[in-house]
């Protein structure tokens, strides 16, 4: 059972963050569940990696036993370094936004005809 | 000489039909003639600084420009007026709100999984 | 000499990517020096790199599938664990790399003049470069993980270069939107390579097509990728991101966008035809390849409908030809469903009937066309913005009169999208009807109808911008400046090429791309 812990929180994220990113009417709000989607992936690739008593794979000569693989380490970590990269650039728009509009309602940022 | 020249005028083969530039070519060269013809028949009556060449609107007096023209709102009014119904409900859908964007993409989604994946 | 050229074919897939991206990161520094001189830098990186991709290109077309390793190596992987970046480049690719050779060069060209008077731009032309760099990353890439760091560095640069115009509000909240969708997709793109990783331990498209066994789990990872790609890539109902981000960003960013767009519905012919292609075409699985088939054409012809019913409805230049541009996607993918709908069997191996293969060609033919043809047409709203500062249809009129050569760049434009003869996209949207027609004639009719209504939709736009008396307010506006008519007429004069000589380039290019797309095994037989 505690193997599939994981996994259950993989999907808890995912859909934590689809929930917030549909039904939020705030844009940060919105940004956060952009990066529990995020956490959700990342913490998936993370325990793909992992083997049941493995050692982390950062030795030249092993003290024995399994290593957890480090491909997905690698993946994760690439990927956070981008989600952070994303995150930023959706916060300043927000802060733009905020500027233009004065409100941060998603219903109310429409676009529509200029002036 | 012209070796060049023959994989480019090559018929360009669908499966059943063809479609070949050269034979558009030569039916837009035959249209043309005919109407250089047509247009020769016509009255030689035309001259230029008369009356002839002011507008005419039956009679009525001609507006400014800037109402004389039809902007691009009232150009299909017909059509759309008459696809109201239609229209309304593509405008319903088409809310600008972010969320909206993302809940298409979920309903797809899950419209797939179940079909491909539970079916 | 000879040997200088056979070293730049031989590393091209590295320096593609590498020269953009290292030329983004220069022109700040050389954006110190001066305007001009920036600029004559930008277009010399672009014409090397667009110069390089046709090497490649022609390399591809003449000797076959080409894979480069990073780091060197074998290009072979014998073992399970397949942990190698590597580039591979089919038919497939090679073609869609020319569209993303001449896009990224002409908006460059165009942006001398159209972006004169802002302030940022040598940050502008960075992103450009960056952008440019993703989306070839995105078309060249054989590894799945890649694919995703691509899309993200593409959606990034995008995203920024879409709110280019700070001081209006529509122009951000459009690059907010596209960076949610871009965020959300890629998101999903990554969970499903996490999915093949689990299963497989590799993260080779190759090496996952060969090992593909269509568990529960690969169902569900294609579904995600499916989704994804196709929301990326504006298929309705996930497209309404595309006429926000399209219409307001400037022009010349939109031309380098409609690439990107294609990158990813690239992305998913690859995913659709390669990586499940093993198990799409045998046996076991006719129902699930029909399925997908007829999926795929409902979502087409929805695409097709919304997109040309939308267009004919809108006042804004710009928004117009993006939800025209939207319809064209759906032309292409209704290819697509249409092979993967009629695939019979001969001899014991699936084999797409002819009239698939037929329709599958005009469907690759157009993606070709379609990028031009509405590249052209964005450049010709942005020199009309240029011109007149107007993009709204309800306020411009009577510009042929002042801007010729603009007004038959777009007649060139109208003719071509909505598949008027001579042009190139009547000989692609003929191919598509005359083969949907021996699959389902209803199919045909819609998409011809659809077409006409389109042609309606720039006949608007003609006659609302260019056609109609000389309004007092427009009496100053002059022709646009040389760079912009250069751009415009480089793409105008491929489109009347292709179209008076369209079996040169359906024979040369086309062929080998529809090929390639429908040869997994081969694909597969690339790296291992």
């Amino acid at each position: 059972m505690a193997f599939y812990v994981p996994y259950i929180a993989v999907v808890a994220l995912i859909l934590i963050g689809l929930y917030a990113v549909v039904f939020k009417r705030n844009l940060i709000k919105i940004v956060i569940g952009i990066t529990f989607i995020e956490c959700g992936v990342n913490l998936f690739l993370i325990t793909l990696g992992y083997r049941e008593k493995s050692i982390a794979p950062i030795y030249t000569s092993s003290p024995g036993g399994i290593m957890s693989l480090p491909v997905p380490q690698a993946l994760t970590l690439t990927s956070i370094v981008i989600g952070v990269a994303v995150l930023a650039l959706m916060l300043s728009l927000v802060v733009h936004i905020y500027r233009h509009y004065k409100t941060l309602d998603a219903r109310k940022i429409i676009g529509g005809d200029e002036e | 000489m012209l070796e060049w020249i023959e994989p480019l005028i090559k018929t360009l083969t669908t499966d059943s039909g063809f479609w070949n530039p050269l034979v558009w070519g030569i039916v837009f060269i035959i249209s043309y003639l005919v109407i250089y013809i047509v247009r020769g028949m016509g009255k030689k009556e035309y001259k230029k600084d008369t009356g002839q060449t002011q507008v005419f609107l039956s009679g009525n007096p001609e507006y400014d420009k800037e109402k004389m023209h039809v902007p691009g709102a009232n150009v299909y009014w017909g059509f759309t007026e008459a696809l109201k119904w239609l229209y309304n409900k593509f405008d319903k859908m088409h809310t600008g709100n972010v969320s909206d964007y993302i809940l298409w993409f979920v309903l797809i989604m899950g419209l797939f999984l179940v079909i491909m994946v539970v079916i | 000499m000879n040997g200088v050229v056979d070293w730049l074919i031989l590393h091209s897939p590295a320096l593609i990517i590498a020269i953009p991206l290292l030329g983004a990161f220069l022109t700040i520094l050389i954006g110190k020096i001066g305007p001009r001189i920036r600029n004559v830098f930008v277009i010399i990186i672009m014409a090397i790199t667009s110069f390089l991709i046709l090497l490649l290109v022609n390399d591809v077309f003449t000797n076959g599938i080409r894979t480069y390793v990073f780091g060197g190596g074998s290009t072979s992987i014998e073992s399970s664990y397949a942990i190698r970046i590597l580039f591979e480049i089919d038919g497939l690719n090679a073609f869609i790399a020319i569209i993303a050779a001449i896009l990224p060069i002409v908006a460059i060209i165009y942006s001398w003049a159209f972006m004169k008077e802002h302030t940022g731009l040598d940050k502008y032309y960075t992103l450009i470069l960056l952008m440019t760099a993703g989306m070839l990353g995105m078309i060249l890439t054989g590894d799945l993980f890649n694919f995703f760091v691509f899309l993200e560095i593409t959606s990034i640069a995008s995203a920024a270069l879409i709110a280019f115009y700070l001081d209006k509000q529509n122009s951000i909240q459009a690059a907010f939107k596209y960076i949610v969708i871009s965020a959300i997709g890629a998101l999903f793109l990554l969970f499903a390579v996490a999915l093949f990783y689990g299963q497989y331990n590799a993260l080779n498209m190759a090496v996952i097509a060969n090992n593909i066994s269509f568990t529960f789990i690969d169902k569900i990872a294609l579904v995600v990728l499916f989704a994804a790609l196709a929301m990326k890539a504006g298929i309705v109902p996930m497209h309404m991101w595309l006429p926000d981000a399209y219409g307001r960003a400037p022009a010349s960013i939109t031309v380098i966008l409609i690439g990107t767009t294609l990158a990813s519905l690239y992305g998913l012919f690859r995913v659709i035809f390669t990586i499940y292609g093993k198990y799409l075409f045998s046996f076991d699985s006719t129902q699930m390849a029909l399925t997908l088939g007829v999926l795929i054409i409902i979502l087409a012809v929805v695409t097709i409908v919304i997109g040309v019913f939308m267009a004919l409805k809108q006042n804004d230049f710009k928004r117009m030809i993006a939800f025209a541009a939207i319809a064209e996607i759906g032309y292409m993918f209704l290819a697509v469903g249409a092979a993967l709908s009629t695939y019979t069997f001969e001899r014991g191996a699936a084999i797409i009937s002819a009239s698939g293969q037929m329709a599958l060609k005009g469907g690759i033919f157009h993606i070709f066309n379609d990028a031009l043809d509405v590249g052209l047409l964005f450049l010709v709203a942005g020199a009309v913005y240029y011109a007149a500062k107007e993009t709204s249809l309800n306020k411009l009129g009577g510009l042929a009169r002042n801007m010729k050569y603009t007004t038959v760049f777009f007649l060139i434009g109208l003719a071509a999208v909505s598949g008027l003869p001579p042009m190139n996209g009547f000989a692609s949207k003929l191919i598509i009807y005359q083969s949907m027609f021996q699959i389902n004639p209803l199919l045909t009719i819609v998409a011809i109808l659809c077409s006409i209504l389109l042609l309606a939709v720039f006949v608007k736009v003609f006659y609302s911008v260019f056609l109609g008396p000389k309004l007092p307010k427009f009496s100053g506006v002059k022709e646009v400046p040389k760079s912009m008519l250069i751009a415009m007429g480089i793409i105008a004069s491929i489109i009347v090429f292709i179209g008076l000589f369209p079996n040169i380039f359906v024979e040369n290019i086309v062929t080998p791309a529809t090929n390639a797309l429908q040869n997994a095994t081969s694909y597969i037989g690339g790296v291992l």
